[in-house]
């Protein structure tokens, strides 16, 4: 691998700009430890280098700016896991990494070693505009319209120290999409952005703002059909400015742009952002087409060839070997060019813990993604891992040796395709550990044909109400609650991230752990009695609405 | 009180500083002291004759003296000195100065070394700012005057 595909790369500039960033915060861990830096006023610093304190250790969020690496950047992460963590680290729901036994004094250390692969922690955490997420197969998807990256490398470099917004009411995540199957959640955003081409062969941004999910999830609304790119930054700069200058700072829990928009409304924030531009330099703020293009030559392409009978060759493996069919089935998704396709690696294995990898995984994958995709990786908002660019004709030997280190589970989009919160193991905030029922679910459903069988159901799991795990959006949600003591699952049924977006609701009582699995088992049972020819669980609860779901979940309770 | 100059302007004490309500009725005052939750809009009428706005931070982490200043400078053209003063941290330095803020009121014990540290830690920005720039390298990167 000589250049890496799919992000920005850094140039001398970059890294002194990052080099003095850990000199900064080396400073700040200094004071903190000679108390000149009171615990109050360190906390926000800190959280802006990604540095969180849970419930047993600090941990550390590293920055994976719209998903994507190079397998330096991965064997990396497998670095840190072994020398400062215990060998495992946790891919996130925001595409990022996190460690979750790191010591405060080593922090600097490790900021420093990751600077050597021009990554960082920057914004994972904080009042601030965080890290920018994007399509996990941007660049690549057959369906894609414009590839969003490099918008979100704008969005990444422009939010990156903004002098005035790096003390907000609350934290802000930014998502961009460039195609119209939505893979980013873009309506659970505080600002979502859909990019398509413009007629000046520009880009185009569709903007929606006050989206989220926590403790009062809302679906974000439109703000702006049709944002040229020029005013792009702009537009940004003034929906932000009117939050940092309304938004409520006496409640955290109605501190988000969320709370701000529903009491204003949409039309009334609009006019709000209206009157910001109607008054800013807009040439100031202009986002020139020379600009974007610097940037956009900075990520280098793949260049892809494959030979005419790729197609070909990889339906025969398909036809020889049913668990390799099964795995293209779920695991795939079609390339824009011939002979190409995107594979997704799954880190759920039965009974494993949702997005966690050893230090080996992460060097094995690393070695995999130079030998089969240009040395490209990129992270899913569901916690697994993309190749993007792998030759048809090669896809059964990606899969054969990603079968030799417990990679190969065939359930993406499926049931053990389980996003959880790292809930009470880790968290102090959580009511219940999430990570038990997690595991308990994907040894049940652990088998391929199984959930192939059930087909496109998602379940999403969080320890508490500020749902991390998302489970307002999950086909299936499950939240921690704690009932005297004790752990319970209150369970939602409906929600959906993709287009249509939705928030589930309740089906009943919460359930013990135990219970709570039984239960949902009996739910599917019934979904596979009563579902019509090709109808999905989420098609079957259109259908006929939660009743017979309900009745199937607490049949014995 | 220890003033810190975040840029070339000289800090300038005033001996009587009034609050946004005490304005109208104080023709003869040219500073005024705004509170965190005032719209900077309401100075429009006495922009002429004010020489210092003071912005306040009750807590170092309420970020709305930013978007106050850059309102002032951006949206009225303010152009006399804008100062902070409160609870605010060496580490904010070239956040304020970057918004449009000339001047800090030191809070007690503050080590003016590490304010200027501060002020130049970074030798390049990747947005625009109130400040003078010039494009360096290719994209977004600026590098301000100081």
């Amino acid at each position: 691998m000589s250049v890496p595909v799919g992000h920005y790369q850094y140039d001398q500039i970059d890294r002194d700009f990052l080099e003095a960033r850990i000199a900064e915060f080396s400073e700040q861990v200094a004071r903190r430890i000679d108390g000149s830096l009171s615990e109050d006023e360190f906390k926000p610093l800190r959280l802006m280098n990604g540095l969180y304190l849970q419930l047993h250790a600090y941990m550390l969020r590293i920055a994976i700016p719209y998903g994507t690496i190079d397998s330096k950047q991965m064997r990396m992460f497998a670095h840190i896991a072994r020398h400062y963590d215990r060998d495992y680290g946790h891919f996130t729901t925001r595409q990022n990494i996190q460690f979750n036994w790191i010591k405060l004094e080593e922090t600097p250390d490790i900021l420093r070693d990751l600077a050597t692969v021009d990554m960082h922690a920057i914004q994972t955490s904080g009042n601030c505009i965080r890290n920018v997420t994007s399509d996990e197969f941007a660049g690549a998807a057959a369906d894609e319209l414009v590839d969003p990256r490099v918008h979100a490398e704008i969005l990444r470099q422009w939010s990156t120290l903004h002098p005035e917004f790096t003390f907000l009411p609350r934290k802000f995540k930014i998502a961009i999409s460039g195609s119209p199957h939505d893979r980013v959640a873009a309506r659970f955003h505080d600002i979502g952005i859909l990019a398509r081409p413009g007629d000046d062969g520009r880009t185009v941004f569709r903007i929606f703002v006050g989206g989220g999910l926590g403790r009062t999830p809302i679906i974000g609304q439109e703000i702006f059909d049709s944002v040229p790119e020029e005013r792009l930054l702009a537009t940004l700069e003034a929906i932000v400015r009117v939050y940092n200058a309304h938004g409520r700072r006496d409640n955290i829990y109605k501190a988000r742009i969320k709370i701000l928009v529903q009491a204003l409304g949409i039309d009334a924030y609009r006019e709000a952002v209206e009157a910001e531009l109607a008054q800013m330099d807009l040439e100031h703020y202009r986002l020139t087409p020379e600009m974007v293009d610097a940037i956009q030559a900075r990520f280098a392409v793949p260049e892809l060839s494959a030979p005419e009978n790729a197609a070909q060759e990889l339906a025969n493996r398909q036809r020889e070997n049913p668990e390799f069919d099964l795995w293209v089935r779920s695991n795939t998704h079609p390339h824009r060019e011939a002979g190409h396709i995107i594979a997704v690696v799954s880190l759920k294995p039965a009974g494993g813990i949702p997005g966690d990898a050893t230090s080996a995984q992460m060097d094995r994958l690393a070695d995999l993604a130079d030998e089969y995709s240009f040395g490209e990786l990129r992270i899913t908002h569901l916690q697994n891992i993309v190749l993007g660019h792998v030759r048809q004709d090669r896809l059964y030997d990606l899969w054969s040796s990603l079968k030799e280190v417990d990679l190969a589970s065939a359930n993406i989009g499926l049931i053990g395709d389980i996003v959880a919160c790292p809930g009470l193991d880790y968290c102090a905030l959580a009511n219940a550990r999430s990570i038990p029922i997690a595991q308990k679910l994907g040894a049940r459903f652990g088998d391929a044909s199984l959930q192939a069988e059930i087909g496109a159901l998602r379940i999403n799991i969080s320890g508490c109400i500020n749902a991390c795990g998302h489970h307002h959006a999950g086909h299936i949600g499950l939240l921690g609650v704690d009932k005297r003591g004790e752990e319970f699952f209150q369970i939602t049924l409906g929600g959906r991230a993709e287009n249509g977006a939705s928030i589930g609701t309740i089906l009943g009582p919460a359930l013990p752990e135990d219970d709570t699995v039984d239960a949902i088992a009996r739910l599917v049972d019934r979904y596979l009695g009563i579902r019509k020819d090709g109808e999905t669980f989420l098609d079957t609860l259109d259908r006929l609405g939660d009743a017979p779901f309900k009745e199937a979940a607490y049949e014995t309770v | 009180m220890r003033l810190f100059e975040l840029g070339e302007r000289t800090a300038k004490v005033h001996e009587s500083l009034v609050t946004l309500p005490e304005l109208a009725e104080n023709t003869d005052v040219r500073a005024v002291l705004l509170d965190i939750a005032d719209d900077p809009a309401a100075l429009k009428p006495y922009l002429n004759r004010l020489e210092l706005v003071v912005l306040r931070f009750p807590i170092f982490r309420d970020g709305r003296v930013f978007t106050q200043a850059r309102e002032l400078r951006e949206y009225l053209r303010f152009s006399g000195e804008i100062r902070a003063e409160g609870h605010v941290l060496p580490d904010q330095a070239a956040f304020l100065k970057r918004c449009g803020v000339d001047s800090v009121v030191l809070p007690e014990g503050s080590d003016p070394e590490l304010w200027k540290r501060q002020l130049d830690r970074f030798p390049v920005a990747y947005q625009r700012s109130v400040l003078p720039s010039r494009p360096v390298g290719a994209g977004l990167r600026i590098e301000e005057e100081t």
